[in-house]
This record gives structure tokens, sequence and C-alpha cells, in this order.
């Protein structure tokens, strides 16, 4: 096989209309260009308008893009039509943030995770004996499948989004802000479950989060937004502990510390920061 | 313990719903009621002791008799026979208003809710002319171009009510299109006929059922109308025609009402209580777990917080500005019984200390700060053995008097900064009315201690943000403009529930900042409550960390950190990702944007 990367994007650019006769568009994603390889985590880090949310939804198709190009295992699929983008939904699929409203509440969680299984034309027998090794995959228990999302908490919940996503054995997973909603130790194991089926399947991830945490623990290489462009790409260690780049280093000492010495030390750096470094 | 293997042994939701539904006595009553109508009407033809129609002259107005159970009316002809065909007429109407309102109202919402643009403005403009039109006239017209048979009628009906259906359907499908799992489903390769069908449709079937049974009413109630006024077949028996006929010989006979009037209004009560039970069965568990309290509770006002049973045992220190001790809020469920959500809970604050109050979701730490505030819902049950702030009593005290501590010695900076202001007030007035009312200062005083908070908790451009409007302003700034109207009065104690949650981490950095320097020039007391250890670590002095409701572990922040004492706290502590080696660390390092391991074919 090739030693191309998975995914491979190429000067990005994605506009918003804004309100008002003549007004520039806004653009949300400017010249973005990365790629992810086969069973990687890119870690993409930003504060909230960076534009992190937005290059997961172009790669998905649900935000139209402008200019610039997209390959996903050498085929070109930034302006696919509806038919082929589908058929694309076997390679790249996502887990959102929130695992309130990514999960349809009318319906059972077998239905939910049968959905996309069946939508390829596998039969319902099949389909069925695919959910029960989701389950299994994500821990939950068998008989999960006949219950309704809202019986279940944020982190179970999360669960089942991944699993959904997992249905179809895709190469790339777009996560956006997947932990983001949950509390401190379901994060640690709803990570760890990502860290899990990662090294299980080899599946890819794009990593959206707005924490340097989070990102630092899953991801192999981070790259950094700022106003709709990439601003630092590198390992993950380094970029997450010396980075070179003030905004990053800003946002890296902006983190608090759960150690009262070290956050002291950590708040007397960031206290020295001129102001004048990009911030709202 | 793990998150993946809790689930409770709570049948599925669908028969839940259907088991709230069955105990509700009115509703059943109601479908009992509009089953045995719809089975009298359907049976009619054997049912009926004798043709609707069937005149005899020698038998007119009778009183009810074994021959004629409800009497006959001024043709003699048998009461009850005609009030069953009649039902068959009122039943059939409402099902061809309501088929033809859901047909037409229902699709043309769906459509032009989910793909909106040009169809939607197009339906939605059709639709304000249908609500638009006088339905009286549009239906004589159509009688007497189209004769008086019930379809014509009743179709026209149909669509002038359809706009109902359609908006509600709209709206509820605009709702619904923005939510994530709609986007999912288009990721996971559906096409948009499967989206509408699998994820939209079935969120409309709860409120359309509820609206669709009340149409159903309103179509009996206006077709019975029209027969009334005589714009019906007389030929044909109906509920309104033999009202209509009973005012007639009203003087001779007033009972001859009272059948048609008792179906009329049976069939229409049932109907609305049926569609009122749906939505019951559909709605949220909370609104049934109100309704379950037994306790009458005075509308909107907070509980007052009773005196324990316990004794205070003085296990906080009497010079503390806050002391509280074993506060217990608990809420009545379901099966009849209280919740504890806090369960005992002691802790104080001293002058000029910062008390991190730290948790997860459920642990009772926002309840408790809301619970020292005196904020908390009417049905919740409150008691401490003891509640002071700087040496006074609080237990007992009313919502009058509670109001007047809040405010001027307790303060409080919320989580959701843009929820927390009023989107149709001005910054300038949400910050100066209370000043007023607080304080008793004169209007030019209060708005120029406002541009001092203002400049004071780091706004440039006081004027502009004062003008400014919630929606104008950024997150962080908004949690400013929150954090100076807290400190406007100079409270003694601010409670703070994670005021920085909802930002971004470099401005959570400057706003706890900011929090600490006014603690410090003012020497207020403070209790944070966050989740994050790391905003313990960066600004608090002692810290609680809360349980199930229970405090498990009070100490100074430097002793927690260096040596946390019960297991949970050593279990949050190890989850904390901040300062943990990165992933690189822990597997082997990848070159970048290589293909890492084995090959993914």
């Amino acid at each position: 096989m090739t030693h191309e990367p998975l995914l491979t994007v190429t000067d990005l650019n994605v506009e918003y209309p804004t309100k008002g006769w003549r007004r520039p568009p806004f653009r949300a994603l400017r010249d973005v260009s990365l790629t992810i390889g086969r069973g990687e985590t890119l870690g993409l880090v930003g504060e909230s308008g960076s534009g992190k949310t937005t290059l997961g939804r172009a790669l998905l198709g649900l935000v139209p893009i402008d200019s610039g190009s997209v390959t996903f295992e050498g085929e070109e699929i930034s302006q696919l039509k509806r038919g082929a983008r589908r058929r694309l939904s076997r390679d790249i699929q996502v887990v959102f943030q929130d695992p309130y409203s990514s999960l349809n509440p009318a319906m059972t969680v077998e239905a939910i995770l049968a959905e996309p299984i069946t939508v390829q034309g596998t039969s319902r027998a099949d389909a069925s004996k695919r959910v029960r090794q989701l389950l299994d995959q994500v821990q939950l228990p068998a008989d999960a499948g006949r219950r309704y999302p809202r019986e279940f908490s944020g982190g179970q919940r999360q669960r089942i989004a991944i699993a959904r996503a997992l249905a179809l054995s895709p190469k790339l997973i777009v996560c956006d802000e997947p932990v983001s909603a949950l509390d401190l130790s379901t994060q640690a194991r709803v990570l760890d479950l990502f860290i899990d089926i990662q090294e299980q399947t080899g599946v890819a991830y794009l990593f959206v989060s707005h924490d340097l945490s989070v990102v630092r623990h899953i991801s192999h290489r981070v790259a950094v937004m700022l106003h709709g462009e990439i601003i630092e790409t590198g390992d993950g260690d380094v970029v997450t502990s010396t980075p070179t780049h003030p905004y990053t280093t800003r946002l890296l000492l902006a983190s608090p510390v759960p150690d009262p010495a070290q956050q002291a030390e950590r708040r007397a750096r960031y206290d020295a920061l001129s102001p004048s470094t990009p911030a709202k | 313990m793990t998150d993946a293997m809790i689930i409770d042994d709570a049948p599925v939701a669908s028969l839940r719903r259907l088991r709230r539904f069955v105990r509700n006595p009115l509703g059943m009553g109601a479908l009992a009621v509009l089953l045995f109508i719809t089975v009298a009407a359907v049976l009619a033809p054997i049912l009926a002791p004798y043709d609707p129609g069937l005149i005899v002259l020698s038998e007119t107005l009778l009183p009810p008799s074994p021959e004629h159970l409800l009497g006959t009316d001024a043709s003699g002809r048998d009461v009850l026979s005609r009030i069953l065909w009649g039902g068959r007429v009122s039943l059939q109407a409402g099902a061809i208003m309501i088929t033809t309102a859901v047909l037409v109202g229902v699709p043309t919402g769906l459509l032009a809710g989910y793909f909106s643009k040009w169809f939607d403005g197009l339906a939605s403009w059709v639709s304000n002319l249908l609500m638009s039109l006088p339905e009286i006239l549009i239906i004589i017209v159509v009688i007497s171009s189209l004769g008086s048979g019930l379809a014509p009628t009743m179709i026209t009906l149909g669509v002038l009510a359809s706009p109902d259906l359609f908006r509600l359907t709209r709206s509820v499908v605009i709702t619904v299109r923005g939510e994530l799992y709609i986007d999912a489903a288009r990721v996971s390769g559906l096409g948009n006929a499967r989206i509408i069908f699998r994820h939209v449709l079935s969120v409309i079937v709860g409120p359309l059922l509820v609206r669709a049974s009340f149409v159903f009413g309103l179509a009996i109630i206006v077709q019975s109308g029209l027969e009334f006024l005589g714009f019906g077949d007389p030929t044909r028996p109906s509920w309104g025609g033999m009202l209509s006929e009973a005012f007639n010989t009203f003087f001779r006979a007033p009972e001859l009402v009272f059948a048609p009037g008792i179906a009329i209004g049976l069939t229409v009560m049932s109907l609305v209580i049926l569609g009122a039970a749906i939505a019951d069965a559909l709605g949220s568990e909370r609104a049934t777990k109100v309704r379950a309290g037994k306790r009458s509770v005075l509308s909107g006002t907070a509980p007052v917080i009773v005196e324990a049973d316990k004794p205070a045992e003085s296990a906080t220190p009497a010079s503390a500005l806050l002391r509280v001790e074993n506060l217990r809020i608990t809420y009545p469920v379901q099966d009849g019984g209280d919740k504890a959500v806090v369960d005992g809970v002691s802790l104080y604050v001293g002058k000029g200390e910062i008390l991190g109050l730290v948790g997860e979701s459920g642990s009772g730490k926002s309840q408790t700060s809301f619970g020292i505030l005196g904020l908390l819902p009417p049905e919740a049950s409150v008691s401490a053995s003891l509640l002071t702030l700087g040496g006074e009593s609080l237990l007992g005290r009313t919502e009058a008097e509670m109001q007047q501590l809040r405010g001027v010695r307790m303060a409080y900076v919320p989580q959701e900064p843009m929820s927390n202001l009023d989107p149709s007030f001005t910054v300038a007035s949400q910050l100066v009315k209370p000043m007023r009312y607080k304080l008793g200062i004169s209007k030019a005083d209060a708005v120029e201690r406002a541009h001092a908070l203002l400049s004071r908790v780091g706004i440039v451009d006081t004027k502009r943000t004062m003008a400014a409007y919630p929606h104008q302003l950024s997150g962080g700034m908004a949690q400013r403009v929150l954090i100076a109207g807290a400190v406007s009065c100079d409270p003694e104690l601010l409670i703070a529930d994670e005021p920085t949650t909802a930002l971004d981490v470099t401005v959570q950095a400057d706003v706890l900042e900011l929090l600490r320097e006014l603690q410090r020039e003012r020497n207020m007391a403070m209790i944070l409550v966050t989740h994050n250890f790391g905003v313990v670590a960066d600004i608090c002095d002692r810290v609680a960390v809360m349980q199930n409701g229970l405090i498990v572990e009070q100490r100074p922040v430097a002793e927690l950190f260096a040596d946390p004492q019960h297991p949970y706290t050593k279990m949050l502590l190890d989850s904390t990702l901040e300062g943990a080696p990165a992933r690189g660390q822990r597997v082997p390092v990848q070159s970048p944007g290589q293909p890492i391991g084995k090959d993914a074919s």
C-alpha cells in the first residue's frame, strides 16, 4: 500500500454570507491545509469562533466548501454530488459534542445504531448482530438496544454516539468536542475508549477540542487554530508543552493545573505575557 | 464503578408513556366515552330501534317511555334513533375535516420547515391568506354552489383549518432540523426522504395527535353549528339539526334539547380531555413529578429554610462569616416520597476567604449554593441546624426578608452569562436599576457608579457597553457585566456558580484573575462552585468536595492537593488530564502525517 496520508486538505476556504447588503462574507476558514494519516489522531485546538468546528463540518460535507481541495484516499471529495457523498459515509463518520441532541429521542438505541447499517443494504438480522457487537465494543450492556436515549447518562449517550459512528467501520471519525459536555471522571473513561477503539480498528480521528489537555491525551499530532487559520502544527507533546506560537503559549498558560504551586507559577507566567497577544 | 454498567430496571420509555396514559383516570374515561360513542354510531343501523326519518304524526312530543327511551320529537320521530344516526354524521364530519386538514397541512409544513427557502415563503403566504379568510362566508358560498352534502362542506373546513396544522408542523420541524441527530443521519448516508420519514415525522406525531383531537372537537362543533343554522341537509339526522328543531318546540317540550346537547358536549369534551391526556403522557417526566408532590405550595415563593430537628454541633468556627450546618434539601418524587439532593451539608466561609465547592454533575453543589441564597424552586423543602451570615440566623426568613439580603449582603454570579441578562434591556438599565433600588441612590449617582464598576472589571469603552444590549456582548464581556452587577452593592459574600465554565480558556484566566482581585480589595468572602480542580488550585483558599449531596472532604487547598484523603477525591484528581503525559509519551511516537501501525487495508 502507498504511504500517502488518508486525508489531505489543501488551501481550504469556507465563507458564510453575512447579513446586510454588499457586506463581505465572513471567512470562517482561510487557506487551511492539513493531513491525517491512517490510524492517526490529529488534535485540532482553538477557542470559540476559531473555525475548528467549521473545518470538521466541511470535511463531513455539512458545510459547502468555497475553494481548496480535500482528498480522501487520493480521491477529490470537496465538491461531491449528493449520491457520491452518501457513499462516502462508509468511510467518514462523526461524533458530536452534545450527547443530548445528537441522538433522536424518539428512537430506540437499536434503531439508532441499525439505521446507518440497513441504509447500506444490509439485512435486518445482520444489522442486529452488528448492533450487539457495537454495544459490546463501547462497553454497553446488550439490553441497551431496546431502550431510549433519555434513559442513559451523558457518558453512556456518548458511547452510543461512538457506536453509531463505528457502525460502518469508517476510516476516519471527526470528533467535535466529544467529551466537553461530560463530567471529569466520565471524560477520562470515554477518552480511553476512543484510544482503545483506535488501537483495535486502526481508525483515524480528527479530534476537535478547546481543551489542550484533552487533545494532548489523545493526539499524535496537534494543530492550533486562530481566526480561521492554522497557526501551528506539530507533534502532540511538543505543541502542548513547548509551543512556538505566542497564541498557543497563551492558551497553554491559561489552562489551570490542579496543583496550587505549579498553578501559581503558571499564573505568574500567564500574567507576564503582554496583553497585546492575540485575544478578544 | 463504570458509567457503562449502570442501567436501572425501569421499563422502556414507550411502555412507561403508555402506562402513564393508562393511569390517568380522566384520559381513560374520555377514551372510554369516545369508544362508546363511536361504536354506537357505527352500529346505529342495528342498534336504532326505529328508522330515524320515520314520521308518526300520532306520536309527537312523547315523553320517554319503554317504546321510545328518549321520547319523540315534534314530528313523532324516535329521539334515540336520531341521536345514534346523528352521531354517524358528526363523526364522519369530524373525520373528513381532520383528514383534509392533516393531508393539506402536514406535508406542506414538513417541506416548508425542512427545506425552507422559496417553498417556505410561498406556503407561509398561502397559510396566512387562508387564516385571514372569513370562514362562514366561504362555507355559505360552498354550500350554495355545491349543495349541502357533508363532504364539500367539511373538506372546505378542513382546508381552512389546515394552516393550524401547517404552522405547528413547520415550527416543530424547524426546531428538529437544527438538532445534531439530523446532521448525524446525513453523515450516516441517509437521503432527505428517509430523514424526514424516520427522524422528523416521529417527532411531530405527539404534538400532532394533541392538536388533531382539538381540531376534531372543533369540527363537530362547527358542523353542528351549521346544521343548527339550517345550512345542513334537513333529511339527514344530525345533532345540530336536532338541537335546532328542539329550539322550535322549546316552550312545549324543553327536554328535547338535552339529548343532542349532551351528545355534542360529551363528545367534544372527551376529545379535548383525551388531547390533554396525550399531551401529559408525552410531556416531560418533570411535569408529572411536580404534580405528584402532595404539598400545596403558593405559586412562585421560594421555600423558607426551616430549623432541622438535629441540634447544631458547632462544627463550624463561630467567627466565620457564613456558617452552614446540616443543610438538607429534598424534592418530592413521583412515588410520593422525598429525594434528598443535599443531605446534611456543613460548611463555612471566613471573611476574605475563597471556598471552592467541587463536584461532578448531580453532586448537589449548585443546589447547596441556591439553598444558601434562598433561590430554590417552591417544591423544594429546605432545612438546616444552623445557617448564619455575619452572626445573624437566616433560618425561618421569609422570601421578602431574603430578598433584602440578596444583592446587598450576598451576591451571585451565574454560569451562563447570556441567559442571566435580560435581552430586552440595555446593560445600563440592568446595572442602574438594582443599585437605585438596593442602595437608594439617585439615578445620576448610580450611572456614575456603574461606569466606575465597568471600568473596574476591565471594560474599556464603558459608554458603549452601557448602551449595549446583551446580544451585542461577547460571553466574557457579559460575565464581566454580571460580576460588576454582583459587586455593585458591596456584598460580604459572593457565590459564583461555575462562573467560567461557558467561557474560553484565555477569557477564563482573565475572569478568575478579576474575581480574585475584587475579592482581595473588598475583603469579600466567596464560594466558587466548579468542577475544575485547576480553577480551584488557581484561586481558592479552602476546598469542599461534594458527592451525592454530601461533603466528603473539606480542607485547605494545599493540603488537599498534596494528600487527598477520600477515595472520591483521589479518583477525581486521578481523572484530570491537565499535566498528564501526552499520548506520544505513552505510545511510540509517529512521524507526522504518516501511516501508523499496520495498514488499515
